[in-house]
């Protein structure tokens, strides 16, 4: 049974650590979240960025956050990469799989998936 | 929306959007009915947009003039035999609540699904707004109040951090207390 005394632990046990954790998070990862990627699977590609990025260590790094429409459905679930002084990358039609390729090559090798991106899917 | 889970989320967003400081959800179980009530205090909707806002052709959004939100949880309310109703006026704080209620008993009722995931969903993306989860049902009772868990937090561990979210998960996942069937 979880109890509030646990979140309390939670507490105790973050309390010292937060501090190293902020870092500038030079990377952004964004989740489509309206209601066509909320339909398309977008719950479970964005739950994945979160783990992924925590279980690589890699929260000081990157940082993921959510946006509405961003106005091409039928390429839903999409997810856009933002990186300070590159292009920003647009991944389609993305599952949890592909999420856990793209944090770990991508934000974390620093070498884009080109075949889960736009330009690929219109070719 | 293949679960009742994602049309929650999908509502709810709308009252992040809406400017919502506070917002609450309400699942009761009761015989094979289901009641959802979500509940914002957010700028709400002029009688206009309450009047139009079941038809997808209506939205808030600028990318296209298509809104399937509303429609959708409409559509999964009325295929089992259920209903919406949307309470809203325009207004700072006048808030907005939409009421489903779907039979459970009806071959066309979406399962509840990863009402876990869905919470976890809303707090990464929103640890400055407040949200409270009612989950009533014959079996147990579930209670999920961001207030109460920013009084145990402090100011040093925001509502998004990884550990929380996933004491969140676990607590919605795990199942209901058993005290009263336990022999």
């Amino acid at each position: 049974m979880k109890s509030l005394a646990e979140l309390q632990a939670i507490r105790d046990r973050m309390k010292n650590s937060v501090a190293l954790r902020e870092g500038t998070g030079d990377i952004r990862i964004v989740v489509g979240m309206a209601t066509c990627g909320i339909a398309a699977g977008a719950r479970p590609v964005l739950n994945t960025f979160v783990e992924e990025v925590e279980k690589q260590n890699l929260v000081g790094k990157a940082t993921v956050t959510q946006t509405g429409c961003i106005g091409m459905c039928r390429f839903e679930p999409i997810v856009e990469v933002f990186e300070e002084g590159k292009d920003r990358v647009t991944y389609v039609k993305m599952d949890s799989e592909k999420a856990k390729r793209v944090v770990a090559e991508h934000i974390k090798g620093g070498r884009p998936v080109y075949e889960y991106t736009i330009g690929e899917a219109q070719k | 929306m293949k679960e009742l889970s994602l049309n929650i989320l999908d509502i709810a967003e709308n009252s992040v959007k809406a400017g919502a400081s506070l917002i609450e959800i309400s699942i009761t179980e009761k015989g094979n009915s289901r009641e959802l009530v979500i509940q914002d205090d957010g700028c709400g909707m002029s009688k206009e947009m309450v009047e139009t806002v079941t038809d997808p052709f209506t939205t808030s959004r600028t990318t296209r003039p298509v809104g399937m939100g509303i429609p959708l949880l409409k559509l999964a309310a009325e295929q089992t035999g259920g209903h919406i109703e949307i309470f809203s006026t325009q207004g700072a704080d006048h808030g907005t609540r939409v009421y489903a209620q779907f039979f459970t008993d009806h071959i066309d009722c979406v399962p509840l699904g990863d009402l876990a995931s869905t919470m976890v969903t809303l707090l990464q993306g929103n640890p400055g707004l407040d949200f409270s989860l009612v989950y009533d049902t014959e079996e147990g009772r579930k209670n999920l109040d961001t207030r109460e868990m920013r009084e145990i937090l402090g100011e040093d561990v925001p509502l998004d951090s990884p550990s929380v979210l996933m004491w969140v998960a676990e607590l919605i996942r795990e199942p209901f207390d058993s005290e009263d069937t336990a022999e």
